[in-house]
């Protein structure tokens, strides 16, 4: 049996009368780009703050590669091998993009308790970050991010969960407000990640999603109602009801 | 390191300055600048949580007065030969009070910072507040070192090479612990850590995000900005030669952070530049009229409507455009 990355069992998260999260279930295969789709409020975003730990849930475990991790805190996770981007994206914006990389590689490196060698000129820190841009494709590595275009930081928040080295990458909308152009560029950095690491998706984009994911697990009202491969998906009458019959023209 | 050159002079000036004093006939000043020196070492530490670390600390006076009070303290039991809890002997030796007030106020400010800092924003204002404000009552209530009324210190500590009782000496003695701290803070802020605890100010949320339990480095930072007011607050007892509450009262507090917010949040050399404008503005103001922070009033708020960098920011803009 192949032990799961990711294993999700009994999840539920009520916010008041609202059910965000019902007793969902899920899997992620080592290796394994895993979408997770569904209309708004379906609880995905949600979902993905229990894995990290921003958010507590009521009932249920998060099992990371054979750990209960449903009580650790955020950093604790990061360190074991999650992490995750924003789809509002979270970044320091006084700084450049390669200080916000370099200062995830140092996280990565161990604690910070380092009171007096400077750290902006550290090659230990610094190369992998201009490596990490690079493999995004960002080049204004030298530009503050407040002075960075919407695309652009799509791309550096990317870099920036990618350089905590993750086995499994939780990403939150990584092509919400991206151009076509963008979008395509996104989905190519993605496929050329596939096999590297597992990766948690969520996205709108449906082409997107049918061209990437291994699998595809559909969230509505907090409910995962059916989790397939591409095809499944499609074929499947449940989903269709609930969820694809939005997208389609009237 | 283009900034060498200026700072080198600034630094020059700064050594001179008790000559200059002198041959201007102006002695007093040198008190002032004492005072400055003092201040600037207790506005740098705040400066280091707040203007680094987003933390705005509504008590920080209270390492300040502890740091005061340690060196009073164990004068008095000097002065007396009778050990403090019958254990601790007094000294009047500053190369032992400098370092036992550092590590009081640090022991201090990490009792306080492991509670206050669960919270943040509006709270973590005022629970900081309240704390201080404990503190403040209670050497109020402590009447074996003066309540109220304060401790005199008849003479100031003794340091081998160096004769504290001339004014000039001690001036320069301050001023060099205040560029050894901000050296200090300087690394700190340059540094791994420094880069974590900036992190922090900007969006502590990324920083979660990318494995850093900020909490530590919260408190961490907290700790060393408590020790740094220590510090400020045992070279001001042994200025003044006297101790009282009102070191720690939540006015000081207020004026340590007007001296950041003034000088320039977040810069090496603002807070030292807030000190001296606020002490030289108290001087000269306060020459006037008794009521001269009717007149701070509406400096600070020009100085946060239109100069948000503070006196700092101002001199940068000016930089840029000569």
């Amino acid at each position: 049996m192949v032990e799961h990355v990711l294993s999700v069992r009994g999840l539920q998260k009520r916010f008041g009368g609202l059910t965000a999260t019902d007793d969902v279930a899920l899997d992620v295969l080592p290796g394994e780009l895993h979408a997770l789709i569904g209309p708004n409020g379906a609880g995905k975003t949600t979902l993905i703050g229990q894995l990290i730990g921003e958010i507590t849930p009521d009932a249920g475990h998060v099992v990371f590669c054979g750990e209960d991790i449903t009580r650790l805190s955020v950093a604790a996770r990061v360190k074991r091998g999650l992490a995750r981007s924003f789809q509002i994206v979270q970044l320091l914006d006084d700084d450049t993009a390669l200080a916000n990389v370099a200062l995830a590689v140092q996280a990565r490196a161990g604690h910070s308790f380092r009171f007096w060698r400077a750290a902006g000129s550290d090659p230990a820190l610094l190369q992998p970050a201009r490596a990490l841009l690079e493999q995004v494709g960002l080049t204004r590595a030298e530009t503050r991010v407040s002075d960075l275009s919407h695309g652009e930081r799509k791309v550096l928040e990317l870099a920036v969960a990618l350089a905590a080295r993750p086995k499994l990458l939780l990403l939150d909308e990584p092509m919400a407000g991206l151009g076509a152009a963008e979008s395509l560029r996104m989905t190519e950095t993605l496929r050329a990640l596939k096999g590297s690491l597992s990766i948690l998706l969520i996205e709108h984009d449906m082409e997107a999603v049918f061209a990437l994911a291994d699998r595809i697990t559909v969230l509505v009202y907090g409910r995962a109602i059916a989790t397939g491969t591409a095809e499944e998906i499609r074929a499947n009458p449940a989903v269709q009801e609930a969820y694809l019959a939005e997208d389609r023209p009237e | 390191m283009r900034n060498v050159l200026p700072l080198a002079l600034l630094l020059a000036a700064a050594i001179a300055l008790p000559w200059a004093a002198e041959a201007m006939g102006q002695p007093a000043t040198i008190g002032l600048a004492t005072r400055i020196m003092c201040l600037g070492i207790a506005a740098a530490s705040l400066n280091l949580i707040l203007g680094h670390g987003g933390m705005v600390s509504f008590g920080h006076a209270a390492y300040y007065g502890l740091g005061a009070y340690t060196v009073g303290i164990l004068w008095e039991h000097f002065r007396l030969g009778e050990p403090l809890f019958g254990l601790i002997p007094g000294t009047n030796q500053l190369l032992i009070t400098l370092p036992v007030s550092m590590l009081v106020a640090g022991v201090a400010s990490a009792l306080i910072g492991a509670l206050s800092l669960r919270t943040t924003g509006v709270q973590f204002i005022m629970i900081t507040l309240a704390f201080a404000q404990m503190v403040f009552f209670l050497f109020v209530g402590l009447k074996a070192y003066g309540g109220d009324d304060g401790l005199l210190i008849r003479r100031r500590n003794i340091v081998p090479g160096l004769d504290l009782r001339d004014q000039d000496q001690l001036y320069w003695l301050c001023l060099g612990f205040l560029v050894a701290w901000l050296f200090l803070q300087w690394r700190i802020v340059e540094s791994r850590f420094g880069r974590v605890l900036e992190g922090i100010r900007q969006n502590e949320r990324r920083m979660a995000a990318i494995g850093i339990a900020t909490y530590r480095y919260k408190l961490a930072a907290f700790v060393i900005a408590g020790m740094g007011c220590g510090l400020a607050g045992a070279l001001t007892a042994n200025y003044l030669r006297f101790v009282s509450p009102d070191l720690m009262a939540w006015q000081k507090s207020g004026e340590i952070m007007v001296m950041v917010i003034l000088g320039g949040v977040g810069t090496l050399l603002g807070p030292v530049v807030g000190a001296a404008a606020l002490v030289g503005m108290e001087y000269v103001l306060g020459g006037i009229t008794e009521n001269w922070q009717f007149f701070l009033g509406p400096i600070l708020l020009a100085v946060v409507l239109w100069a948000p960098g503070g006196i700092m920011g101002l001199l940068g803009r000016g930089a840029r455009r000569g």
